[in-house]
């Protein structure tokens, strides 16, 4: 692990949680080797006390989000720093959500020094306010668990009885016994139907005053008919009493629901983690010079701001100090930086790189740049929510059926089967009990929880509960070009250097973020070090040192010393010019992912239409096209003519999977039937899109597709066993020979019959 | 057959207790970590982590 520490050791940023374990070293080691987030090295003092809440003990507290939490001991490392400080009574890491909790006696101690302090560990903070992102997901996810747990124990314990009763009917149970049974049992079941269907009765509540009919309305009558009607039968001592239906009935239903809503909330916490890392928090500097940390939302236009190297810009603002680039990948795809000195205008979202900066906002963080773009993404969302899941459109036929049926038999045995009303409600009832929906509620969240896990194994994260279902249905796929097909990360592809020139190069280069720089430094060997002198970073030129009183610099052709060219410029190339080695210049290219052509000579294969676009310039779109032998593309566009774009094709009539990662791309994530985005991708572009792939490989895209389609298909089985089941039930409801037995065994074996189907997606190669 | 009288009570209050302790357990945030718990399990009582990596 030597080699790969000194290869990590060689840049002068101080490489944060690189020792706690190995795999921090070693992931490290791949960090150096990818493109990642700039680093921070300079950890900005600043005052957090906006952040600080106290708690009802009187104690203060605050809550952070932490970055670089790799193992154990890097959870020891920062709890046992926190806990030595004075005054410090709680300090917890949350390793699942990457959060931080600290408590201390007010006055004791400064919650800067506490956070500068875990900075300089290796684990950079960042303070956030809890009520922000104060789930509501929270209380229902809890809630949910807690009605699980309540209809888990009701139904085993209601069974244990009903199990019982039911061997009394084939021997000899009398009936005081068995009506003694049925109390506990009612005693049991009744509360935990009031408590444990509440999620279902809120639901259908909900619907039916909207004028229509949801899944929950049949179960939700179903438990309610079934519920009452035993305790009157119950009452007068009669034979059958269906508490245990009821109950089991809720318990699988619950087990759907809470799949369901588990799957969602895992998708949904990394995109908002993402963002509450980036915006949150951001540093003003006050008249008197203090700074201090502040909202992102409380930034008012004409505020000063400073935004150290590595950070991203919170507002959009003009600079009124400092020299720095900024990487704009955000706005414009480009992996170029652009250079921002006194009185340039930069703009949220996007990330200081060389050094410090002061801006003066221009905007408050709801009328920036980037918010614009999300709100025009907010409103491309409504269209989407008018997607109608499988699973509602499936309800929107199911429920008037089943209803129909069971006043039907109501109605049957009535007049026809010259019944008591008493016995015609209670076969109605049984109708509606027997075509229960458990097995339906269960078709769609099984398939999903083996689908996503199937996807995850793949490197791919669902974000949303249908994307499974828009994903199936595409014939066309659509993908931007920079960062999406390409690494979005130049590489060192050629030019006239020696190894010495290379080596020298490389080394000096280890110290700037500069995209450009990052490339050549991956190509640093170990074993040559260099006693560089007054390293220099100048913004827009390069990169300035001294070696054994020889100056070097390594950046702009003119700066370097060479006579301007007027050729075309391809701006991806650096020269070397010192005393030591002969001048040299290094090339560089995007370089394609690795895969991108068998990937998409798959999809073609497959009957998918594969089309190319991109904000780059012409030239290299259609080197790009060719070389991928895509043959529909479009070079230079505009966000908005990506998107408009877009609504041609769906107004074709094609289904568009869209694949992109700039925030260029975000609007044509949401406006695309469904999207999709690399990990690399910017934090918007995340949110925007409804999967997200790791990795450096296209294969992902392929993958997801074809688990999409595997799903899809599974769920219509699921459905489809469902409805065989009922098919076959109904008839006997109907005629009346369904007893609680019947119903309990019927509703489980569906329900797992659904469930072992799901189970078949892991067989998908 | 007058035992099932009391051991039906039994039962059900043993499940009861197993319900009230699991619902303590969601509410006082027990499963909110399932990764730091995992994690802290490798701590020693003083929360350090004896440490015998010599590459």
């Amino acid at each position: 692990m030597s080699a790969v520490h000194q290869t990590a050791a060689n840049d002068d940023t101080p490489r944060v949680g690189a020792d706690c374990c190995d795999a921090a070293t070693f992931s490290d080691y791949l960090i150096s080797k990818s493109a990642p987030k700039p680093i921070n090295d300079h950890i900005p003092e600043c005052d957090p006390s906006a952040f600080v809440v106290v708690d009802d003990n009187g104690d203060e507290t605050l809550s952070l989000f932490v970055e670089n939490l790799h193992c154990a001991a890097c959870i020891h490392k920062i709890e046992s720093f926190l806990l030595a400080q004075q005054g410090v009574t709680k300090a917890r890491v949350n390793m699942s959500t990457k959060r931080l909790s600290i408590a201390w006696q007010a006055g004791q101690t400064e919650p800067s020094k506490l956070m500068h302090g875990i900075a300089a560990l290796g684990y950079p903070v960042t303070p956030y306010d809890p009520s922000d992102l104060a789930n509501i997901k929270d209380t229902e996810d809890k809630r949910l668990v807690s009605a699980l747990a309540v209809s888990g124990f009701a139904a085993s314990n209601v069974m244990l009885l009903s199990v019982a009763i039911w061997s009394g009917h084939a021997s000899d149970m009398g009936e005081g016994t068995r009506t003694l049974f049925h109390w506990i049992s009612a005693l049991i079941a009744l509360p935990a139907v009031a408590y444990a269907g509440q999620p279902f009765f809120q639901s259908a509540y909900k619907a039916l005053k909207s004028g229509h009919t949801n899944m929950d309305v049949p179960i939700s009558l179903a438990v309610i008919l079934a519920s009452v009607m035993s305790i009157q039968q119950t009452m007068v001592g009669a034979e059958h009493a269906y508490f245990d239906a009821s109950i089991t009935l809720l318990f699988f239903l619950l087990i759907g629901r809470y799949l369901d809503q588990r799957a969602r909330a895992k998708a949904c916490s990394a995109a908002s983690q993402l963002l509450g890392l980036q915006s949150k928090a951001a540093i003003v500097i006050e008249p008197s010079g203090h700074r201090r940390s502040v909202r992102t939302r409380d930034i008012k236009p004409g505020m000063q701001m400073y935004v150290a190297a590595g950070e991203s810009i919170p507002v959009d603002g003009d600079v009124i100090r400092g020299r720095s680039e900024i990487d704009v990948a955000l706005i414009s795809g480009e992996s170029i930086p652009r250079l921002a000195e006194t009185g340039s205008q930069v703009f949220a979202g996007t990330v200081n790189l060389t050094g410090p900066i002061e801006i003066q906002a221009t905007a408050s963080v709801d009328k920036t740049l980037l918010s614009e773009i999300v709100r025009l993404m907010e409103t491309a969302e409504q269209g989407r929510a008018k997607y109608v899941r499988l699973a509602d459109r499936i309800a929107g036929v199911y429920a008037p059926v089943v209803h129909v049926l069971a006043a039907v038999t109501f109605l049957g045995w009535l007049i026809i089967g010259d019944a008591s009303w008493q016995t015609s409600l209670m076969t109605s009832i049984a109708v509606l009990i027997i075509t229960c929906p458990c097995a339906i509620g269960l078709a769609v969240p099984a398939v999903q929880v083996v689908a996503s896990g199937r996807l995850l194994q793949a490197g791919v994260l669902l974000k949303s509960a249908d994307a499974l279902e828009r994903l199936a249905e595409i014939d066309t796929v659509v993908f931007d070009k920079t960062g999406t097909l390409t690494l979005g990360q130049p590489q060192l592809v050629g030019g006239t250097y020696t190894d010495d020139a290379l080596s020298l190069a490389s080394a000096l280069a280890s110290h700037s973020r500069h995209p450009l720089s990052r490339a050549l430094s991956r190509t640093l060997s170990a074993d040559r070090t260099y006693d560089f002198k007054n390293i220099c970073e100048v913004p827009g030129y390069g990169l300035e040192a001294e070696l054994d009183g020889k100056r070097i610099r390594l950046g702009r052709r003119e700066w370097c010393g060479r006579p301007p060219e007027d050729k075309h410029n391809t701006n991806m190339e650096l020269y070397l010019s010192s005393g030591l080695v002969k001048p040299a210049r290094f090339e560089f290219q995007d370089a394609l992912r690795p895969d991108a052509l068998a990937t998409i000579d798959s999809l073609r294969r497959a009957g998918f239409k594969v089309e190319l676009l991109s904000g780059d310039i012409l030239s290299v779109v259609q080197k790009t096209a060719t070389a991928l032998n895509i043959d529909t593309w479009q070079a230079e566009c505009l966000p908005a003519e990506k998107v408009a774009h877009l609504e041609t094709l769906a107004a074709r009539g094609q289904t568009v999977l869209m694949v992109g990662d700039g925030l260029n791309d975000a609007p044509s994530l949401v406006a695309a039937h469904i999207s999709m985005s690399p990990s690399n991708a910017v934090d918007v572009s995340q949110t925007a899109s409804d999967l997200i792939f790791q990795g450096r490989d296209l294969k992902p895209v392929l993958i997801a597709i074809r688990v999409a389609r595997a799903a899809v298909r599974l769920v219509k089985q699921n459905f489809v066993l469902a409805i065989a089941y009922n098919i076959f039930a109904v008839p006997l409801a109907m005629a009346g020979l369904v007893t609680p037995l019947i119903a309990a065994v019927a509703m489980s074996s569906s329900s797992l019959v659904v469930t072992l189907n799901a189970l078949r997606l892991r067989m998908l190669r | 057959m007058d035992v099932v009288i009391y051991l039906i009570p039994i039962a059900i209050a043993m499940g009861a207790l197993g319900l009230v302790c699991f619902i303590w357990a969601v509410r006082s945030g027990q499963l909110e970590d399932m990764d730091g718990a995992a994690m802290r399990a490798l701590q020693n009582d003083d929360g350090s982590i004896s440490s015998d990596s010599d590459d």
